[in-house]
């Protein structure tokens, strides 16, 4: 690095420190095999998410131009059987694969910027307004997070947008704590002391030296919000809170409730969408895993 | 988790048992600092609480809308109708005065009328608690004692056969949504299989005698039970694990085997005390769930608890329910979280050295 720092200019070393520090991670990463099982399963989800509209025709979704009859059994037309208006239900697991994600995707993304924003100034500047977002993300932590959410879409009406908005409120919580302790580390170190020294401002040190610093650990653990948002949003949508314009996995099970697909026995209605459910879950937590054993060396040789 | 203290740094100031009569101390200086603790997060949990109360007035009536409204959706209503409903619910009032009334009436027990049974919501409530109980409790000491257990054999031989099992199983377990599970073993169980009741807690034909009734309860407790511990199961199991896991190498560890003990014993014996303290807390902050973690395995199973009522206020839509439930939930999780802390000046003699 030192005869490097000679010829190169200090924005290309930094580059290729950081460029060093990620193969340095996947390499740690890629010799966890549950991890790469995770990686390569969810690769397989998103890309047929993104083939959905190829593979199924808005015909196949609505519910005038169904073909099949009521709750069929699998057939040859009908892979997996049909719904209670006899659409096919591998059509409608395909389709809901999109609104899942996106949401689940979504939700932890705007969680982790409400998160890293509260959790990286109260590290900062500390004082009362520091004490002041440690406890109120405190209080938030310590809320049951099905029930704030019900309460919120109960009165906030039911839409993509307020189901984002309302798993985004119940999940920002945790990721201000981690940002917020991993910042009063960094921020005592002596290399922080030294860019004050140069005459660093304020949101140079964060930008900088503080935010490249705890966005590793952010990664990972946005990696674990996410199958919990997928989770909240599956259960919302089952108990008749999602938007009722749209299909997702939590939707499709709802309809399967309220018409009695289980007392009908129609294990082909009901199974696909929860092992979809089940399958995205299990794979972001498989890749969640094997990020926090990378850039926590505390759990490293622990995971499975 | 991340602030509890890991038990690892401690497994090197000795012997376990010498700790623990230290942590008995002299009993008068302790008193005065436990008062003070005490006193410190009594006055977290107060305000903690306070807000609850002032965000649910907030959420309910002022984002949430006009009541009469949502009341009145389905059938039309003349404006004089409208203002007798009005005066009816208190609702003519200024809001300031409305926030009031709430706020002295909850703290007095008065929690209003429900819209839908138009009965006291504190009587709904006090009718409805010893479902909730009975299916949650009844889960959550059967998810700890299964999660304790084989957490505590899975952490003391890291990647052997059976922990990679378990910790597969209950990983799966914990994806699974606990909507979808409980449907699916209502699926197998008591439509194919007919082994079980498909819903309800108490079936109309069974006689009213003490017996009959307490099996015909627990004949329909199994389903409920078994998917709620599936899916809480596995937090356990995992705080248990890593909680071993940092004990295994210990020194006491190889002097307890030194001495000729079986490995069985000295895990039973020596490892799994010392790995409690972060196991336990977690039952305590989870109590909290007693109350409040059944909701959806209720809503599957039209078990007729706190957590059914509250999905049914949602459709009505039945906002004096909601609210009291939503007040009710989160103050059962606020005080779970205070018992914790209390009980965490017990259990670890630190806590006390440094207040």
């Amino acid at each position: 690095m030192s005869t490097d720092a000679k010829t190169l200019s200090p924005r290309a070393v930094t580059w290729a420190r950081r460029r060093q520090a990620t193969r340095r991670a996947w390499d740690a990463y890629r010799v966890q095999r549950s991890g790469m099982v995770g990686l390569v399963l969810l690769g397989a989800i998103v890309l047929l998410a993104i083939a959905a509209p190829l593979l199924v025709s808005p015909a196949d979704l609505s519910v005038t131009q169904a073909t099949g009859g009521r709750m069929d059994p699998p057939s040859a037309g009908f892979p997996l059987g049909t719904d209670t208006n006899g659409r096919s239900v591998l059509a409608l697991v395909l389709w809901g694969s999109r609104l899942s994600l996106v949401i689940g995707l979504t939700a932890t993304v705007v969680a982790i910027v409400i998160g890293t924003l509260l959790g990286l100034t109260s590290g900062y500047y500390g004082g009362w307004y520091g004490w002041f977002t440690l406890r109120f993300s405190d209080w938030f932590m310590v809320l049951p997070s099905l029930v704030v959410a019900i309460a919120l879409l109960a009165v906030m009406g039911r839409s993509v947008v307020t189901t984002i908005v309302v798993i985004a409120i119940v999940s920002w919580s945790g990721t201000t704590r981690l940002v917020r302790a991993q910042t009063l580390t960094v921020k005592s170190r002596p290399y922080l002391e030294r860019a004050r020294a140069l005459g660093a401002g304020d949101w140079h040190q964060m930008t900088k030296h503080l935010l490249p610093n705890v966005l590793p650990l952010v990664l990972a653990s946005a990696t674990l919000l996410v199958p919990s948002a997928i989770l909240m949003e599956s259960t919302l949508a089952w108990l008749g809170l999602g938007d009722p314009t749209v299909i997702s996995w939590g939707s499709i099970l709802n309809e399967a409730s309220n018409q009695g697909a289980v007392s009908a026995r129609a294990w082909w209605y009901l199974l696909p969408p929860g092992l979809a459910i089940l399958l995205v879950v299990l794979s972001f937590m498989m890749c969640g895993r094997a990020l926090e054993a990378v850039f926590n060396p505390r759990l490293r040789g622990e995971s499975s | 988790m991340t602030d509890s203290p890991s038990s690892g740094d401690e497994a090197s100031q000795g012997n376990p048992a010498v700790r623990h009569k230290r942590a008995a101390g002299p009993s008068g200086r302790i008193s005065s600092g436990f008062a003070r603790y005490v006193l410190k997060h009594a006055g977290g949990a107060a305000v903690s609480l306070l807000l609850v109360l002032f965000s649910s007035f907030f959420i309910f009536r002022l984002v949430g809308g006009d009541p009469i409204d949502q009341l009145t959706s389905e059938r039309p209503v003349s404006p004089e109708q409208r203002a007798a409903m009005r005066a009816e619910l208190g609702l003519d009032k200024p809001m300031w005065n409305q926030f009031t009334d709430y706020i002295t009436g909850t703290l007095t027990g008065d929690l209003g009328e429900s819209f839908q049974y138009r009965r006291p919501i504190l009587e709904l409530m006090l009718e409805r608690l010893p479902a909730t109980l009975l299916l949650s409790g009844t889960g959550m000491v059967l998810a700890v004692a299964l999660g304790f257990w084989i957490g505590a054999r899975s952490g003391w031989k890291p990647g052997s056969r059976f922990d990679r099992t378990q910790v597969g199983t209950s990983l799966l377990l914990y994806s699974t949504p606990t909507f979808w599970l409980g449907m699916i073993i209502i699926l197998v169980f008591a439509r194919y299989l007919r082994l079980f009741p498909v819903n309800g807690m108490r079936s109309s034909s069974t006689p009213p005698e003490l017996w009959p009734q307490a099996l015909d309860i627990a004949h329909h407790l199994v389903l409920p039970v078994l998917t709620y511990t599936a899916v809480v199961y596995a937090g356990y199991l995992l705080v248990m694990r890593s909680s071993i896991l940092d004990e295994v190498g210990a020194d006491y560890l190889t002097t307890a085997r030194a001495k000729g003990l079986r490995d069985d014993d000295v895990r039973r014996k020596h490892a799994v005390p010392n790995a409690l303290l972060p196991s336990v807390t977690l039952v305590f902050l989870a109590l909290g769930n007693v109350v409040n973690g059944s909701i959806v395995t209720e809503a599957v199973f039209s078990w007729p608890g706190l957590g059914s009522m509250f999905v049914h206020a949602i459709f009505y839509p039945d906002r004096p329910v909601l609210q009291a439930l939503f007040v009710l939930f989160s103050a059962s999780t606020i005080i779970a979280v205070f018992c914790a802390e209390i009980l965490y000046w017990f259990i670890d003699p630190r806590i006390r050295r440094s207040s």
